[in-house]
């Protein structure tokens, strides 16, 4: 068995069992987050699945890329969104090394 | 069992061409071990009452299963091999409930609906038979597959049809993949020439309007925010213009079930059908207005159940015996492929319904 189950996605509605008000507060925030504002829903979505690599939650993965092919976003736009978030996450890594250089040049004279 | 790209089940003898293996299936599985409800009980639950036809609105005539493409998730199992074929005799006696009937639409499918040789004989006597609109459901490359339908749009714009065409994507690679090679660009030039006889330019009184059905075992997005993507991916890239796009689920029948279940996707699908069913749509699935006539003169509740040779309860059966104060009220015939029409926002031939 692994941590991870598929099946699970179909539960997450269930979180509000334990904590009614919260749960609720919850879906409502984020449906609200999906609808059109600004920002069209199908660029929520492949923000969505951007973040979704970088959090690396499979069940993020699973619901995003599946609402990607509802909206007909294609592959290449998707792989492309995943590409922005990889970026990021390792232009985050890297910028660190700025921090390593600093300390590299004031302890080693 | 191999899949003959180009051949319907019928030709190659699939078990899943027999429509008594196809209700079985879907009534085995999770709807047997009683994890997911039988949609008979799930309506009943909504409806407080079995799904029952109202007044008469739209009388859909299948012409025949004949066609040009075969496409991979067709609910018809069209394709050129497909014989069946509606004898003008039929269509003589569908022109009689025509002339009398008081549906508004008379809405013709297929197959590709324009390769039955009298389609359009029939087509002008059914105009003479004084029905408000005509919908042909044309998959558009029949307009560039050979030069004697090269002038289907000046047909279609002589005898005032409404046209709805499939276009799965506004890409070549998404519309190709389900549709077949080739498909896309003669669907691009089809849509061209719609345009340029009036169909779909606004005023023209010409309507053009599109059909998406996803192209996998996932549910469509929301109709309108597809129909805007569409609108302005295919005016930019091609210049076309049309006027709605209807999003419509597949059903898990006939090659879209034989797709499910050799990609593994049957059970979650069927799922993902329950878990998005929507009372509002169940209010208005499309066999609550809408009968369906097949190539031999046979009355469904709908195209589906015609498929799945499931015909109208009742006594009057046939075309030829038609009386549409006995058809109102009656029940529909159900099975799970029905939460098709009610997941999400619901669909229908008219895309959806809630
Ligand atoms: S064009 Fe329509 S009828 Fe023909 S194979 Fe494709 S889906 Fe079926
Ligand atoms: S599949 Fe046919 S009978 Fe079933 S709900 Fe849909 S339209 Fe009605």
């Amino acid at each position: 068995m692994s941590y991870y189950d598929p099946k699970d996605l179909r539960k997450f509605k269930d979180i509000t069992q334990w904590s009614e008000a919260l749960g609720h507060k919850f879906f409502d925030y984020y449906n609200a987050v999906f609808q059109e504002g600004a920002l069209t829903p199908r660029e929520k979505s492949l923000i969505a699945l951007a973040v979704a690599h970088t959090e690396m939650c499979p069940y993020c993965i699973d619901a995003y890329t599946e609402d990607g092919l509802k909206r007909g976003i294609t592959k290449d736009e998707m792989m492309e969104a995943v590409h922005v978030g990889a970026a990021i996450k390792s232009g985050a890594s890297l910028v660190h090394s700025v921090m390593m250089m600093n300390k590299v040049n004031k302890l080693d004279a | 069992m191999t899949k003959v790209k180009g051949q319907s089940l019928h030709k190659q003898s699939n078990p899943l061409a027999d429509a008594t293996h196809q209700l079985k299936i879907l009534a085995e599985g999770p709807f047997k071990n009683g994890d997911l409800p039988l949609f008979k009980e799930r309506i009943h639950q909504s409806l407080g009452q079995p799904l029952v036809a109202k007044k008469l609105e739209i009388l859909q005539i299948n012409v025949g299963y004949m066609c040009n493409q075969v496409c991979d998730h067709c609910h018809v199992d069209a394709g050129p091999d497909r014989k069946e074929i509606m004898t003008r005799a039929t269509m003589e006696q569908c022109l009689e409930v025509i002339k009398t009937t008081k549906a508004q639409t008379l809405d013709l499918t297929g197959g590709a609906p324009e390769m039955n040789p009298n389609f359009r004989w029939f087509v002008v006597a059914a105009r003479k038979a004084g029905i408000q609109e005509i919908i042909v459901r044309s998959n558009l490359t029949i307009i560039r597959a050979h030069k004697k339908y090269h002038d289907l749009p000046d047909f279609f714009k002589q005898h005032n049809i409404h046209v709805v065409s499939s276009m799965p994507h506004w890409t070549k690679d998404k519309t190709d993949k389900q549709r077949g090679s080739g498909v896309f660009e003669a669907s691009i030039e089809a849509l061209k020439q719609l345009n340029a006889v009036g169909y779909g330019q606004p005023n023209s009184g010409l309507q053009l309007d599109l059909v998406y059905n996803p192209s996998g075992a996932f549910l469509p997005a929301d109709q309108n925010d597809l129909e805007a993507d569409f609108k302005q991916r295919l005016r930019s890239d091609f210049g076309i213009e049309f006027g709605q796009l209807f999003a419509i689920t597949n059903l898990p029948i006939s090659r879209f079930l034989d797709f499910l279940i050799a990609s593994d996707n049957y059970q979650d699908y069927m799922y993902r059908l329950v878990d998005a069913y929507n009372p509002a749509a169940a209010q208005s699935v499309m066999c609550t207005n809408t009968l369906s006539v097949s190539w031999d003169g046979a009355l469904y509740d709908c195209d589906f159940n015609q498929m799945l040779q499931l015909p109208v309860a009742g006594s009057v059966r046939h075309i030829a015996h038609y009386q549409e104060s006995l058809m109102e009220g009656r029940k529909i015939k159900v099975s799970q492929h029905c939460y098709g029409c009610t997941a999400g926002a619901g669909s229908s031939c008219q895309g959806s319904v809630a």
